[in-house]
This record gives structure tokens, sequence and C-alpha cells, in this order.
């Protein structure tokens, strides 16, 4: 017992405890929606919007890391998530042919996606880090539309010999007993959707993991140390375009898998739903998060994936009312003299429910 | 082994047309506490930054125990044993205090990234001991009491002394210190002046260090070299230099 008392102390002290919260309200709002769905009382459209919702939190979370702890803005997550998502639907067709049950082909294929966005993160990583600010977004911007327009073009079949490739025409040279996965214009096509709200949990969990012990650790110091002051970081011997690299493609990798979970959320999906907006759309959540803030950008996230389905009911204002609350929202954080009055408040709060002392 | 920590021969730096620094020539010896001074534009700082490669010299050596640090980079330097602080602080300002030393032994922390990533027991046992080693640090510099703070949020006197703990925690020979003095009282002066002694004893390091205020040079440098308009005026002890009229010159006009 006392064990126990001293482990809730640990993880609930300031050191851990946005790392505790931000673990906890994903576990929570996991066993909530789940009951929920057991017992009925949740609708369709919210259901289809559970998978995207836990890939674009994933993807929110892997920009907060950018953004928040690098300092470098990053305009091409969308490109990210459609390398993964395209490459997950392939590995998935293609190992559902050699390995039976979903789980295992789910966690390949999202393994595979991961990597293929990582090198792709690589790839551009190591000629444009040298660029900052603005100039970095409109590159990684470039990117996002190159990769749109690439896999708008692209053919990729599977038959019993194994991949085919084709460019700008269908042109595979496939068996007749392949299927052909990606069919250009018309998008992907994996028969069968593997992804399921735990699934995306579990991802977000892992995001969550992997970010949380990056950065509290000497390395997540360097890279905050890279943010804050270039040439103090490097004069005290920590490299700072190694550093970089290293978050741009661990970011990569993990837009790249939430990419994966969104693709095989569907049956089929298009290249040009990963466009220019949808990368603006995951900045949006990560601004309004709070920069460098987990927890903030899950909660975030799922408020303006869900404020647009709740104003179904006013459907010619729905889009006018959710730019509203958004100008609204960054507005009052943002808001010295009404930031001051909710502490106040706080603080009277504080005073009408002093804390016992547990000494 | 060379004999000098630090010897430059004929180092100088052109911007454009502007030559800043011609002919350097300094000779540090281990264990000395070494000033350089000289009026303001003088080109003491730019000498630091071609030290430390923030600069890249146009022309000249730079030699640290014999090893000629021509192709190195800032990051090679820091490793070879130069640590600098700052003239305009830079601090890691919205990390905690004890983070910024942590920051500084970056490099003797000895775990992966993937032990930070599983979090397996070298790094726990690595991070315990990173966290006695600044706070030690700290402790050199009277700060320990603001580990928790934020860099930013410390007195100015402070955040000095911090940036020079940060610089010691990378295990450096050489201490290039850039105006360690400036904005602090006169008690904190002393302090200081005593802190310099008390670190190049106990760390076993030479310390070359640009100084205005005459009474912190003159108090603890045992060698001094004077630069004026990017040239070296002369070198000499203190005695030698408060009594040379081509320095007096130099700072009080004709």
């Amino acid at each position: 017992m006392k064990k126990i008392t001293e482990m809730l102390k640990k993880v609930f002290s300031k050191k851990y405890r946005q790392r505790t919260v931000s673990y906890l309200i994903v576990v929570l709002a996991y066993l909530i929606i789940e009951t929920a769905i057991k017992t009925g009382s949740i609708s369709n459209t919210i259901k289809s919007l559970l998978v995207p919702t836990c890939s674009y939190i994933v993807a929110a979370l892997a920009l907060n890391l950018l953004i928040g702890y690098l300092g470098d803005l990053c305009l091409g997550q969308a490109g990210f998530m459609a390398v993964g998502a395209f490459f997950g639907a392939v590995a998935s067709v293609f190992f559902s042919r050699f390995i039976s049950g979903d789980v295992p082909v789910l966690i390949l294929a999202i393994i595979v996606g991961g990597i293929a966005a990582g090198l792709c993160g690589a790839l551009i990583g190591i000629p444009v880090l040298k660029l900052q600010g603005d100039y970095l977004a409109i590159v990684t911007l470039a990117f996002c539309q190159i990769i749109k327009t690439l896999l708008l073009n692209l053919y990729v079949g599977i038959d019993s010999k194994g991949l085919h490739f084709s460019f700008i025409t269908d042109n595979t040279n496939m068996d007749p007993d392949g299927i052909l996965v990606i069919k250009g214009a018309i998008g992907a096509n994996v028969t069968k959707k593997l992804s399921s709200f735990t699934a995306g949990i579990l991802l977000i969990l892992f995001a969550l993991f992997i970010i949380h012990n990056l950065i509290n650790s000497k390395h997540g110091r360097a890279i905050q140390a890279c943010r804050d002051n270039k040439i103090a970081a490097s004069s005290v011997g920590i490299s700072v375009s190694r550093y970089k690299l290293l978050v741009f493609v661990i970011s990569a990798v993990l837009t790249g898998m939430a990419g994966t979970l969104y693709g095989l959320g569907f049956s089929s999906f298009k290249a040009s739903k990963f466009d220019f907006n949808l990368s603006i759309l995951i900045l949006v959540y990560v601004v309004l998060g709070g920069l460098g803030n987990m927890t903030g950008t899950i909660i975030s996230t799922t408020l303006l994936l869900v404020i647009p389905e709740a104003l179904r009911a006013f459907n010619d204002y729905r889009m006018i009312i959710y730019s509203i609350v958004l100008i609204a929202v960054m507005l009052i954080s943002n808001n010295a003299m009404i930031m001051y009055y909710l502490k106040q408040f706080k603080d009277h709060l504080k005073k009408m429910f002093p804390k016992r002392r547990t000494e | 082994m060379s004999e000098y920590v630090l010897e430059t021969k004929n180092l100088g730096i052109d911007f454009g047309g502007l030559t800043a620094v011609n002919n350097f020539n300094i000779r540090v010896e281990k264990g000395d506490i070494y000033g350089l001074i000289g009026p303001n534009g003088a080109g003491k700082t730019t000498v630091f930054n071609m030290l430390t490669k923030v600069y890249e010299p146009s022309r000249g050596t730079i030699l640290v125990n014999g090893t000629d640090i021509g192709k190195m980079s800032t990051i090679e330097v820091n490793r070879i044993g130069i640590a600098r602080t700052f003239q305009n602080i830079r601090l890691f300002s919205d990390l905690s205090v004890e983070d910024n030393v942590k920051i500084g032994l970056h490099n003797s922390g000895s775990y992966s990234l993937a032990d930070s990533l599983f979090r397996t027991g070298k790094f726990h046992s690595e991070e315990k001991r990173l966290h006695e080693r600044a706070l030690e640090l700290l402790g050199i510099f009277r700060l320990e009491g603001f580990a928790e703070h934020k860099a930013g949020s410390l007195p100015y006197g402070a955040q000095r002394r911090l940036e020079i703990a940060r610089a010691l925690a990378t295990k450096p020979c050489l201490l290039l210190l850039d105006e360690p003095a400036a904005g602090m009282n006169p008690v904190e002066t002393q302090e200081l002046m005593d802190t310099i002694k008390q670190i190049r004893d106990r760390f076993d390091i030479s310390i070359l260090l640009i100084e205005h205020d005459m009474k912190l040079v003159m108090g603890v440098c045992e060698k001094i070299t004077v630069l004026n308009f990017g040239q070296v005026l002369m070198n000499g002890t203190p005695e030698e230099v408060q009594n040379d009229p081509e320095v007096i010159k130099a700072y009080l006009g004709d």
C-alpha cells in the first residue's frame, strides 16, 4: 500500500505530472468511448470519425515535437501522412498474402509506413535543414505538393510474383490473378479496413511514449538547446544539424505511422485527400493546443474535429461558427488581461478549497 | 606536446575590405589567467569568435596544446577543450538552471538514443550522475538554490555565473570569458575574482578573459595582451601594462 502511494506521489510530482496527465486523458477517453460504443449510445458518424481523429492526433503530436521543441515550422505533414498511407496500404495487401490475422498485418503495415515516411524525412531533411523559419516551411510545403503529385500518378499492383510498379500509365504487366492496390488518381484500394479505434489509441500512447522519453533525456535537452540558441549549443559541443535531422526523422516516422492508420481506416482513399489544407489543419491543432504541450494538442485536435460534427444542426453556418470559435480561442489565449483574470479566479478557487496537508 | 595551451601565429581576419584583426599572436601557458584588454571595437570578441571558430580566420594558425584547429568546427573545438561565455549572455533562457548546466554536460553523458527511448538502467544511473555533477557545479557558483528556476529569470550577475558553470561543464582545458563582470556590482565583481582563481586551481585549467573592469583585470590576471585597432599593442604583466605610455594613450587619447 505504502509503495503504491509513493508511486502515485512520484508520477504526480511536478517533474512527471505533464506526462502522467497526457497518458491518463488518452486512457480515460478510450474507456468512455468504448463503453459508449458497447451501450450503443454513439452515432455512426462519430464512430466513423474515431480512427481519423486518432491519426490526426498522432500527426499533430509529431508536428508539436518539431515546432514546440525544435522550433522549426514544417508544412509537409500531409506529405508524410500520404507516404505512410500509401506505403502502408501496399504493405497491408502484400503481407496479408502470407499472414492471416489482422493485427500482425496492421502492425507490419504501420512499421513500413513509418519507415517509408522516415526515409522521406531524411531525404528532404539533409538538404533543407540549413534553412530556417519561413524558408523551411515553404520547402516542406513544396515537398508535400510533390508527394501528392507523384502519388496521383503512381500505379502499384501485387500478384504472386511480387510487387509491380508503373508510373503515369497503368502498365504494370501483372499476372491475371494480381490486384491493383494503387490506381493513380483513383487512389488506393485496400479491400479490408484494418485500423480500429483500439489500434489508434495504442498508436497515440506509443507516440506519447516516444516523445516524452525523447524530450526528458539529454537528447531532449540538446534539442531544446538548438531551439533556444544555436551558437551557444554548438559552443558546448552539441551538433545542431545532427539533432535537427534526428527530430525531423522521428517526427516524419510518427506522422507516417499516423498516415498508415488513417489510410487503413478506409477501404479506399485518394492522394488528393493529403493536400495543403490538411497540413494547415494539423498546424492549427498544434498552435491551438499550445507549443510543446502534448496534452493540449490531444484536446485541441479532438475538439476541433468534434465541433464541426456537433454543429451539423446549423448546417449552413457551421463552418462560420467553427472559424469564429477558432478566432475567439486564439484571441483569448493570447490576451494577457483575460489570462490574468482567469489566474485570479483560479487562485480564488484555491483559497476557497485549501489543499489538505498530507505530511 | 607543446608547452602552450593556446598559441596563435599571425592570426587575422578580414570582413570584406576591413581588416578587423591582424597579426595576432598570443601564448597562453598551462594554469595562466590571461587578460585580453583594449578599447571598444579593438577586436577582442572577434579574437574569441575566431578561437571558437564562430568566425573562420582569414589567415594564421591556432594551436591548442600543439594541435592545429584550422579545419575544426565550433563543436570539435569545444571537444578538444575550449569552452567560452558570451558578451551578450546566451543562456537557454526557457530551460531551468539545472538543465542549462546539464546541456553543458551533454557529451559526458554516455547513454544512447535507444537508452533514453526505452529508459534502460544505464539511462537512470547516468541521469543520476549528471544531476549530481550539475548540482556540484552550481554549488561552486552559489546557484544550487536556483536549480529549478528558469535561467532567464535569474538576476544579471547570476546569469553570467551560470554561463561560466555551463562552459565549465564541458570539461575544458582553456576557458574563454567574454566580459564576465559586465553588469555586476562591486561586491559581485569581488566574488567573481575569487571564483575565477578558485576554478583555475580546482579544475586545473587556463583562463583567457576579456574585461573592461580594470580592477578585476589587474587583480586576477598574471599576463595581459592589449589590443588596439585589431593590432597587438603590447604583451606584459599588469604593472608593465599600467605604466606603458602607448596603452595609456590608446585608452585616454593624447
